[in-house]
């Protein structure tokens, strides 16, 4: 009997362990093109506790622990690259607490998007988060994680900005929280104790999330989306930067896809507004399309499409359809607003010259202080050549943002190694020296942000 | 490479595992897959099923009891394809059902599985009961055998061997007789209807129940068929015209309706009580009918109905399907009936009304395994609809 496979029953229970061929074999694949790597074992614990035996155990045997949320990054980063156990979190799955009045939910780490989307509107529809474009099934562990983005980042910023604490397993198996929730108090703020920010974006690598503080923010009676477009992608800067000096949006995003083929070389900026009354909500159109917008509409150079009610919460994708063929990966990168016309540009030229519908989208963070692309190509699960195509102009397209003076987002291996050699030599030797410290054995997560 | 002649094999790689199968219609948990609901392991989630079942007919994966038990796993309650937003969802049980297909060709299936359908091959029914034991069910009721009356009523393996699915066929019958309905039953000629053989892949056989209960309903003339079971129903009504059998098929609920419309079923006074309905699969996401056993509940004097989260197309599935409810392969501490009964009494409910004698045993034996006797009971809505007009 193997004896890691035993003390994982005994810590987690039969059920929730294996090592057989068939969950083996699932675990080992990434939703994107990232090549599959298997993980000896499988483990689903249900507990903090758990969770530190587990990884106490991988530290007595030098064994790799590999947290996986919803598995919904697309970029492999929770593929067991180096063997081990992955520890699928998806159980630990309760909302502990939503403090109304100081706006914030606090949730275990396997906590889905759409659980608290349905939860808020169930319980507190006044309140609402910042909800990624990812399938409901993916984590608010796994997305604050990544420095993910959501329909709020207008006005809140990054999903990692809105993190008022965190439960975090240490390497060495021992706990800790960040933030007020650390001193006794509270899940309220992560400020102003000292700057013990070393987790967020390093995939687990440097700690295990158990537990998380998410700020809630205001849910407007009315909320919906009015769509503005142009054919002339170098207007989409200055467009957005009209449209953020206002201040009145909930999220903005600017698009242009092969697919519809009428929509094809369009560029179509989709803007959240919310309002509680009809008044409010006519003040604010006027404001945005009227005021803000009305020269390129006078022009003829831009066009209101109008404004649909309702969102969609979670957001429904079927990118991966597109091909008929269940993939589709894209790369994302934080770049400068500015940098709109460069990117749909240079990312369809891509597309084309690897035979992909082109999508490219990219949603406006904070008073456009930066922008998070994606360009999305789609692949056929059951055809390799396309998975090839799909691989490769993901890699150009990493390449194409590092030329662009961009920051690939949530890099898989290809993008982490070209931003570690580009990383100034202080910033790589301080961020060796965390790992070391925190992990010296390497056995989180390991080969994501490894530096020699 | 045994995808090249799976007739879905331009489809099965189309499911992303996005993940959208796991959720209810609200999106409040993963818990709505009932596989998944039950190991929270991605391997029993719809789209691993999808992923594994691709790679074991494209030989990346041998054969296992384990992966037997993941593809038997499914209950086939379709929650996955009212929440998938692709174009293929349509077929995602399609997929479930060819590849236990190829599996049961080739010989190689779940034991509880074999037995399940070896008991149907000789005894007519899966619990391996003699078949002069079927009717008996009706003798101290004084139902009668079918003649020429207006409609057959069909029993069903479970209605006619199960104890407490007996007890609530029973009930249905006292309500007919005091309503006057012409009806019989065909007794011991009675045979199994195949529902659950066509979801289990055993094709062959279930061409001869069909074939067989077609030629026994013709032989008596029979137009007008009335099942105790939504897994019934969905089978003569869905199944059979394709085998020539064109009759016109009722689930009870849909007759009982008729009688209280027609006050042949008329309501004495009775007490208060609240209670919740669990929308059986077969008769709700298979063939979209949710609200005649509501309208039913709601004309029954004293019924305070209390939806639970999950009801209607988002209902989660008592883990039943697909034979589950004999060869139990979600049975445990996890299981879907368990976790439905806690749903149940979530919202207050004292009485979990259903109307499939399939989910009526998982169910009841859930309310036991929950020690939750005393707090909630399982009837069937024959039962409350009998109660509430007893003279």
């Amino acid at each position: 009997m193997d004896s890691i496979y035993q003390k994982l029953v005994d810590i987690v229970g039969e059920e929730h362990v294996s090592n057989r061929p068939e969950e083996l074999f699932i675990y080992s694949f990434d939703l994107g093109t990232a090549e599959p790597k298997s993980p000896d074992y499988v483990a689903a614990p249900k507990t903090v506790e758990e969770i530190q035996k587990i990884v106490r155990l991988a530290n007595e045997h030098t064994v790799p622990v590999v947290p996986l949320g919803g598995g919904l990054s697309l970029a492999g980063l929770a593929v067991p690259i180096k063997g081990g156990i992955i520890l699928d979190l998806k159980r630990m799955d309760t909302i502990i607490e939503v403090n109304e009045r100081a706006r914030y939910a606090v949730v275990e780490c396997g906590v889905s998007q759409g659980q608290l989307t349905s939860y808020l509107e169930q319980h507190y529809p006044h309140l609402t988060h910042s909800e990624p474009g990812a399938p409901p099934a993916a984590t608010i562990a796994g997305n604050i994680m990544i420095h993910g983005q959501g329909d709020l980042a207008h006005p809140y910023g990054f999903s990692s900005d809105m993190v008022n604490g965190l439960e975090i397993i240490l390497p060495s198996g021992d706990m800790c929280r960040i933030g007020s929730c650390a001193v006794g108090a509270g899940w309220f703020t992560l400020h102003p104790l000292p700057d013990a920010g070393i987790f967020l974006g390093w995939y687990g690598t440097t700690g295990i999330i158990t537990k998380l503080s998410l700020k809630l923010f205001p849910s407007k009676k009315i909320r919906g989306t009015g769509t503005f477009v142009v054919e002339d992608e170098r207007l989409v800067p200055e467009i957005i930067y009209k449209i953020t000096h206002t201040q009145l949006c909930e999220d903005i995003i600017a698009y242009s896809s092969a697919i519809p083929p009428f929509a094809s070389e369009l560029h179509h900026i989709n803007v959240n507004i919310a309002a509680d009354s009809e008044k409010e909500l006519e003040f604010k159109q006027e404001i945005i399309w009227d005021d803000a917008l009305g020269e390129y509409i006078r022009k003829g150079t831009g066009g209101y499409n109008g404004f649909v009610r309702g969102l969609q919460r979670p957001q429904i994708s079927k990118t991966s359809d597109y091909k008929k063929g269940g993939g589709f990966e894209y790369v994302g990168a934080i770049m400068p607003v500015e940098t709109y016309p460069h990117c749909y540009r240079k990312g369809r030229e891509i597309s084309e010259k690897h035979s992909i519908p082109y999508t490219i989208t990219g949603r406006v963070i904070s008073a456009a202080h930066a922008m998070m692309f994606a360009w999305t190509y789609a692949f056929n699960r059951a055809d390799p050549e396309t998975i090839r195509q799909a691989r490769e102009a993901l890699h150009e397209t990493d390449d194409l943002v590092m030329e662009l003076g961009g920051v690939i987002w949530k890099p898989g291996l290809y993008g982490q190694k070209l931003i570690i050699e580009r990383l100034d030599p202080m910033t790589r030797s301080l961020m060796k020296k965390i790992k070391e410290l925190l992990d010296p054995r390497g056995i989180i997560n390991p080969g994501n942000w490894e530096i020699f | 490479m045994a995808l090249n002649n799976f007739p879905y094999k331009d489809t099965i790689h189309r499911c992303f595992r996005c993940g959208y199968c796991k959720f209810p219609v609200n999106w409040m948990d993963v818990n709505n897959c009932p596989p998944y609901a039950r190991f929270r392991m991605e391997s029993y989630s719809c789209g691993g099923r999808l992923w594994l079942t691709r790679a074991w007919l494209n030989d990346q994966l041998e054969w296992s009891e384990h992966f037997a038990e993941i593809l038997y796993s499914c209950t086939t309650c379709k929650n996955c394809e009212i929440k998938c937003p692709l174009r293929f969802n349509v077929d995602i049980v399609n997929m479930v059902v060819a590849a236990r297909n190829i599996m049961v060709e080739g010989g190689r299936i779940p034991k509880p599985v074999k037995s399940f359908l070896q008991n149907i091959e000789i005894y007519g029914n899966p619990y391996g009961l003699g078949r002069s034991h079927r009717g008996t069910w009706a003798e101290e009721n004084g139902v009668e055998r079918y003649k020429d009356q207006e409609y057959l009523l069909y029993a069903g393996c479970a209605g006619s061997y199960d104890e407490r699915a007996k007890k609530a066929l029973k009930a249905l019958s006292r309500l007919f007789k005091q309503a006057g309905l012409s009806f019989g039953i065909l007794g011991n000629e009675e045979n199994c209807d195949g529902n659950e053989v066509k979801s289990l892949g055993e094709k062959g056989l279930f061409d001869m129940l069909a074939e067989t209960n077609i030629n026994l309903f013709k032989k008596h003339k029979i137009k007008n068929i009335i099942t105790f079971s939504p897994h019934a129903y969905n089978t003569f009504k869905n199944y059979y015209p394709e085998y020539g059998g064109d009759f016109s098929v009722f689930h009870y609920a849909h007759i009982l309706q008729m009688l209280i419309v027609e006050g042949k079923i008329k309501f004495i006074e009775t007490h208060k009580i609240k209670v919740t309905f669990h929308d059986p699969c077969f008769l709700g996401r298979w063939n979209n009918e949710y609200e005649i056993p509501r309208k039913i509940i709601n004309a029954v004097p004293g019924m305070e109905l209390m939806e639970m989260k999950k009801n209607r197309e988002g209902s989660l599935c008592c883990g039943g399907g697909a034979g589950n409810f004999s060869i139990d392969l979600l049975g445990g501490k996890g299981s879907p009936a368990r976790r439905r009964i806690r749903e149940a009494c979530e919202v207050g409910a004292h009485v979990l009304i259903t109307t499939c004698p399939k989910c009526l045993i998982m169910l009841n034996n859930a309310v036991k395994e929950e020690d939750l006797e005393g707090h909630i009971a399982v009837r069937d809505l024959s039962e409350i609809v009998l109660d509430a007009c007893k003279r």
